[in-house]
């Protein structure tokens, strides 16, 4: 037998690993001072952290809450903070010049945003969809107010619509397309003819009402709110559309939605606002009176769908060729392929970019206090303007940061979340 | 082991004639003239870039060809979108890289077509994948995702879900390239059923093993026409065209 054979004959039981390797010490060996380049990062960063927070920490801890004006602040103790401005104005930072005693319709609309998007955010645990599509009708309602008819007039329409759809299709016809136009049709024909008839009468029969509120008194951080959510929740499906559209075989569809991303990503959002608040009246006929956060809120749309729309389109590149074949070759339409098959990967993949574009499209919202729209940072120059509190930078900037970061953090911690969830590789 | 020749009916399944196709200015498929019965098992072999894949997606319209006729099921492939649709429904087809949708579990994969283009409810479907998961011998797998099978593993699964549409024609291209060794024989042995279940198959494959137990006839493709076909035996013995000869040398005499 020559001397490279070998046979292990007895088998060696694991055994627990070394102190060093396992435990604190051994996480912090190894993440921290695993050699003397990381260890002097890891020192100089806690060198920066002890400076950052050495002059901040006592500075807020210490700050005033009940102050009248920024005055006393400075003549208590002018070292520290002065929050006594967000005591004094954290109303007008959360509703803007909302009329207070209608404070509780802001507030219930946006305890009832939780109700209506935790089953979309966790379809898993929750089945009551029902409330997420009345809430959008809800909200406006309560934000601005009027006969709850003029609402739901709207979810009528539209529930009779689907409803002729079903019936036709059916009783009468399989195809789509002549089902979905006559139906289309007839909601169109409903809202032109029937509809204002129909308010005026049930406002008569069952008048439920709240006193109207106009859209240049909704500001603060229900503003942003509003603006932002609309946004996001508007901007998702035309931005698949677009990515979709931009990938057609049609060209002319795909040269319209070139020409739409291209030209919306090369300006820039304030000149969308700009057109929103001042432009667009010289377009539209006199005496049209075209709600100006309806307008703000279009343009944002429009804006980020055109980003969301490379995003998903990079998702879309993404994926092999494979899915599209395997998904005729069993006889999918191409509708069925795009929603079962090709958009669920292409926006698994793409998660972090629409993230990242909703994100974004959230803190834009503070733009619309250039076309004077009271949002925070417009309502912090306000107060910043008043003689109290003159001179005041930090506590209303640090109050309204927060406000958005934890919205902002939220949606980065969801859409990890959902990224973890729907791994199915492992 | 003795072949069952039996299956094969007069009736034709696919009738392609003076079928030519190009990609740009690039000639791939040349007058191809092939008729396929009902219940036959046929092997397509031949060089790499020869056409082979090219001919077997252009059945399924996959691809576009551009001059000729190609009757599928006694429908004629045109523009028609109805035709393409109703074709592809009845026509399954295996890939190389198996193609299943990874975000959706072994079962699903199987019971999307049935439900969406069949309209067949989804207990039905899910019993029908089930009766088809366990024809490819893989029942357990049923709730995993394809990330989580093995390469034989994922190929039976697309097996399985071609076959959840009780297709009359299957499609096969080269399913066993990307497979290691012990994993071709679970993926062939699958194949094998088939053909002895009586489907008719038209299989682009290297294996020349699986060629002469299973099919009954071999086409040899070179530069986009169909040079020689043959039934197994002839096909493999007694070769007449060069480039077959040269092919076969090549490809079982190392
Ligand atoms: N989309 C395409 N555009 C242009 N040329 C193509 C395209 N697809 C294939 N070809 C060319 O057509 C020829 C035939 O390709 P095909 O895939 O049918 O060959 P094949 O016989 O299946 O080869 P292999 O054994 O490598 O799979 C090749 O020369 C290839 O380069
Ligand atoms: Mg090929």
């Amino acid at each position: 037998m020559s001397k490279i054979a070998f046979v292990q004959k007895n088998k060696i039981p694991p055994s627990p690993a070394p102190i060093s390797e396992v435990g604190v010490i051994g996480w912090l060996k190894q993440n921290l001072f695993s050699s003397w380049f990381n260890t002097l990062l890891t020192l100089l960063s806690i060198y920066f952290i002890f400076i950052i927070l050495k002059d901040f920490i006592p500075w807020a801890w210490g700050g005033h809450w009940d102050t009248k004006s920024l005055r006393e602040c400075l003549d208590l103790n002018p070292d520290v903070a002065c929050f006594s401005v967000l005591t004094a104005r954290w109303k007008q930072l959360l509703f803007g010049l909302y009329p207070a005693e209608e404070y509780w319709r802001p507030t219930v609309t946006f305890i009832l945003l939780i109700f209506s998007i935790i089953p979309i955010l966790f379809p898993k645990y929750f089945r009551f969809f029902w409330f997420s599509i009345i809430y959008p009708g809800l909200a406006i309602w309560l934000l601005w107010g009027g006969s709850i008819w003029s609402v739901g007039i709207v979810y009528i329409g539209f529930f009779l619509g689907v409803l002729l759809f079903i019936l036709l299709l059916r009783n009468i016809t399989k195809n789509m397309v002549i089902t979905g136009i006559s139906s289309i049709l007839f909601v169109i024909l409903f809202f032109i003819f029937f509809s204002n008839y129909l308010v005026k009468n049930l406002d008569i029969i069952i008048p439920i009402s709240l006193p109207p509120v106009e859209s240049l008194k909704m500001g603060g951080f229900t503003l942003s709110l509003i603006v932002g959510i609309t946004g996001i929740v508007a901007s998702f499906p035309i931005g698949i559309l677009l990515a979709l559209g931009r990938q057609s075989n049609l060209p002319i569809i795909k040269m319209i939605c070139v020409g739409f991303i291209e030209f919306i990503r090369g300006v820039p959002l304030i000149t969308l606002l700009f057109v929103a608040s001042v432009l667009l009246n010289y377009f539209l006929p006199p005496g049209t009176n075209f709600d100006i956060v309806l307008r703000v809120i279009i343009m944002v749309t429009l804006f980020s769908a055109a980003y969301m729309a490379e995003v998903i389109r990079g998702g879309l590149a993404g994926l092999p060729l494979g899915q599209h074949e395997a998904s005729s070759s069993l006889g999918l339409t191409y509708w069925q392929s795009q929603r079962l098959v090709i958009m669920p990967q292409a926006l698994k993949i793409s998660i972090p970019g629409i993230v990242n574009t909703f994100i974004g499209l959230f803190k834009d919202t503070t733009l619309v206090s250039i076309i004077s729209l009271r949002d925070p940072v417009g309502l912090a120059s306000t107060i910043r303007a008043d003689q109290t509190w003159n001179g005041i930078y930090w506590e209303l900037y640090v109050a309204i940061g927060l406000m958005f970061f934890v919205v902002c953090f939220g949606m980065s911690q969801y859409s990890q979340y959902l990224e973890r969830k729907l791994k199915t590789d492992k | 082991m003795e072949k069952t020749k039996i299956n094969i009916t007069d009736e034709v399944a696919i009738h392609i004639s003076e079928m030519n196709k190009w990609y740009g200015n690039f000639h791939v498929l040349r007058d191809i003239n092939l008729e396929v019965m009902r219940g036959e098992r046929i092997v397509v072999c031949g060089p790499s870039g020869s056409g082979k894949s090219t001919l077997i997606r252009c059945i399924n319209r996959l691809e576009e060809h551009q001059k000729g006729r190609i009757i599928v099921d006694g429908t004629e492939l045109t523009t028609d979108l109805k035709n393409i649709d109703k074709i592809r429904s009845e026509v399954g087809m295996v890939f190389q890289h198996f193609n299943l949708f990874p975000h959706l579990t072994t079962l699903e994969n199987c019971t999307l077509a049935p439900i969406w283009v069949r309209e067949t409810p989804s207990k039905e479907a899910q019993e029908i994948a089930m009766e088809m998961l366990e024809k490819v011998k893989i029942p357990e797998q049923a709730h995993k995702y394809p990330g989580q099978l093995s390469g034989g593993q994922q190929q039976r699964v697309a097996i399985a879900r071609s076959l959840c549409m009780k297709p009359r024609i299957m499609l096969f291209d080269e399913v066993t390239s990307a497979l290691d060794p012990e994993m071709i024989k679970e993926v062939l042995d699958t194949m094998i059923q088939l053909a002895e279940d009586g489907m008719t198959m038209i299989c682009v494959t290297h294996e020349m093993g699986f060629a002469r137990q299973v099919s009954d006839r071999v086409i040899f493709m070179d530069d986009g026409q169909i040079v020689e076909q043959n039934e197994p035996e002839s096909f493999f013995n007694k070769p007449q065209s060069d480039r077959t000869k040269l092919f076969l040398s090549q490809i079982l005499g190392h």
